[in-house]
């Protein structure tokens, strides 16, 4: 390996090292006060999620019928937000499998995410009011 | 950018996105909510573009380029009376990435914090794999569904024996194989199997279940897509992804229960698949011999339709195969202008998908608040000179209320029996999807007009000009 290569390397690994020490430090102070309780991090993610449902249920019953089929595309493209998970799988994965995973990921749901929102915009802009 | 400001910057986009569906419930506000929802996806993205430690942005740019100039093509291209399984297209490809971001949390754990590679959390193993089971369901299960919907295979249900058997066992394998998966502490044949698996039971779950359940179909996958988008927040403890992929969740439960009640059947009922298949065209061809039925032609629709004060238009799928909206529309116009009053009667299951029919009339440039959905407009009927039935079937059959041994009883149905006149435009008196006969054809004050939906109405339109 070139050194120059290496040592561009080793700047990236502190960098990462020491952004991995900030957010260790970060969840060791969240964790005092809710380890005094013993409550394992899995449950406040449990328990955002079930608000999450519950905000999903009031939102959507709300939703008029008549615009069921946008409500589904803009659904859709909401749920791309799944790209998440694949940018961070190829940018941060030190496998080779892995990254071409994420790769893949992310050209899936970009076509999802851009088609999503467009084809929700097209049917919106078709719901017109009567002319008075 | 510090975890803390990244986490923030994810709650941003998920409040944008529930304030995206906030906005659809006007479509006043609509554009609006859809804006905003863009907006969410962005912020999300340029966030996950700063967390420490990022590399290969040219690649992940690609895929967006690649990817997002596809799904603008097709955005712009699409038919809207394709819409149904380009929603099911869509599904599918988040189904597909939830499995492959699985896949990578598996090969590459130090990516998301949740250990290294061969020794990952057991917590995250197990929803690792739920979130794979579900993308791949997903995925199987609408890629069937597209087919269905762009008949490259017959949206009829297919049947094979033992159907439930099967999927029970492969279900039952598949929670096994999950579980020897977390036992193994992640190997990744058992990872392979268990997708190649719930790839099958996605399929054959699907496979069974026939064309006008698919609006129930549609909502439930759209809701799979969320709880897939969930089971991979949870893997990489995402709370964007989570608070996402629950709205969703929620949003595609709703939709298939509305679909569902709708058509007065459970789930479950839907599930099971292989709906309207028995016995009923033979009843069907045994009862219309007997009876007469009154029949009459373009002329003799538009001499009624002139004559009347107030009509309603109820389109069904019918409508969509011909493309008769634009025609519908030009119906309604020439009316209006002859004083005439007109509404549309939406039934919640007409059309392939949830709100299917509405789109397609605001396509035709038919103003929304003309457009009715089944309990707004049930009760006008009564005081309608003609109800105008165009490609819809099993939404108006009396026997839905009448009939107890039927197998639509109890359906809520168009009351379209109680306008003066029923135009009844169908290519012929074949029975509709639940494979029942009809009895509002022979009735006396119905008058079926039998013809292409398109080509009828046209001629209808002609008729009134002169």
């Amino acid at each position: 390996m070139d050194p120059n290569e290496v040592a561009a390397e080793a700047a990236r690994i502190s960098q990462q090292a020491e952004a991995l020490a900030v957010h260790t430090r970060a969840l060791a102070a969240a964790g005092i006060p809710l380890a005094g309780h013993g409550v394992e991090p899995f449950v406040f993610l449990f328990t955002i999620f079930v608000i999450a449902v519950f905000v999903g249920y009031y939102v959507v019953w709300n939703v008029t019928p008549a615009l069921h089929s946008p409500l589904m595309a803009l659904t859709n493209g909401i749920s791309s937000v799944i790209i998440v998970g694949a940018m961070l799988a190829t940018g941060l994965s030190r496998s080779g499998w892995a990254t071409a995973f994420g790769a893949m990921a992310v050209l899936l749901v970009s076509v999802n995410i851009f088609g999503g929102f467009l084809v929700t915009q097209r049917m919106l802009q078709m719901f017109r009011k009567k002319a008075k | 950018m510090s975890p803390s400001l990244t986490a923030f910057f994810y709650l941003v986009s998920a409040v944008l996105f529930i304030l995206a569906l906030r906005g659809l419930s006007n479509p006043e506000t609509a554009r609006r909510g859809n804006a905003l929802g863009m907006a969410g996806m962005l912020i999300a993205v340029l966030v996950t573009f700063a967390h420490p430690g990022m590399r290969r942005d040219w690649l992940i740019l690609l895929g967006i380029a690649i990817g997002g100039s596809i799904g603008a093509f097709i955005a712009r291209r699409i038919q809207m009376t394709a819409l149904p399984q380009l929603v099911a297209a869509f599904h599918s490809l988040v189904g597909l990435a939830a499995v492959f971001v699985a896949a990578a949390a598996l090969n590459a754990p130090e990516a998301f914090g949740i250990g290294i590679y061969g020794d990952i959390r057991a917590e995250s193993l197990v929803e690792m794999s739920i979130g794979l089971a579900i993308g791949a369901i997903t995925f199987s299960g609408s890629v069937i569904a597209f087919a269905k919907l762009q008949a490259l295979m017959s949206g009829a249900p297919i049947t094979y024996p033992y159907q439930h058997p099967i999927n029970a066992v492969i279900g039952a394998l598949t929670v096994i194989l999950i579980i020897a998966f977390v036992a193994t502490g992640g190997s990744q044949p058992l990872f392979w199997l268990t997708a190649i698996l719930s790839f099958a039971l996605g399929f054959l779950l699907i496979i069974p279940i026939g064309g006008a359940d698919m609006p129930v179909i549609v909502s439930m996958l759209n809701s799979y897509s969320g709880w897939a988008a969930c089971g991979i927040g949870f893997t990489i403890q995402n709370l964007g992804l989570i608070i996402t992929g629950a709205l969703v969740g929620a949003s595609g439960a709703i939709l298939s229960y509305i679909m569902c009640r709708g058509m007065n059947r459970s789930i479950v009922n839907v599930l099971l698949g292989g709906f309207g298949t028995e016995g009923g065209a033979a009843a069907a061809a045994g009862a219309a011999g007997e009876r007469t039925v009154k029949t009459g032609n373009a002329d003799d629709a538009a001499f009624i339709l002139k004559n009347a004060s107030k009509v309603i238009i109820v389109p069904g799928y019918g409508m969509a195969v011909a493309q008769a909206q634009h025609a519908v529309r030009e119906l309604a116009d020439t009316l209006k202008k002859q004083g005439v009053e007109v509404k549309y009667a939406i039934h919640p299951v007409a059309g392939r998908m949830p709100g299917h029919m509405n789109v397609l009339l605001a396509e035709a440039n038919v103003p929304y608040d003309e457009v009715f959905a089944l309990e707004e407009i049930n009760n006008e009927f009564s005081t309608a000179d003609v109800a105008y039935v165009i490609g819809a079937n099993d939404v108006t059959n009396p026997a839905a209320k009448t009939d107890r041994s039927s197998p639509i009883y109890g359906m809520p149905i168009l009351e379209v029996d109680k306008a003066g006149t029923v135009l009844f435009v169908k290519r012929s008196l074949a029975t509709g999807y639940a494979g029942v006969d009809n009895e509002l054809f022979y009735r006396p004050n119905t008058m079926m007009l039998f013809g292409d939906a398109k080509k009828m109405t046209e001629q209808i339109v002609q008729a009134l000009g002169h």
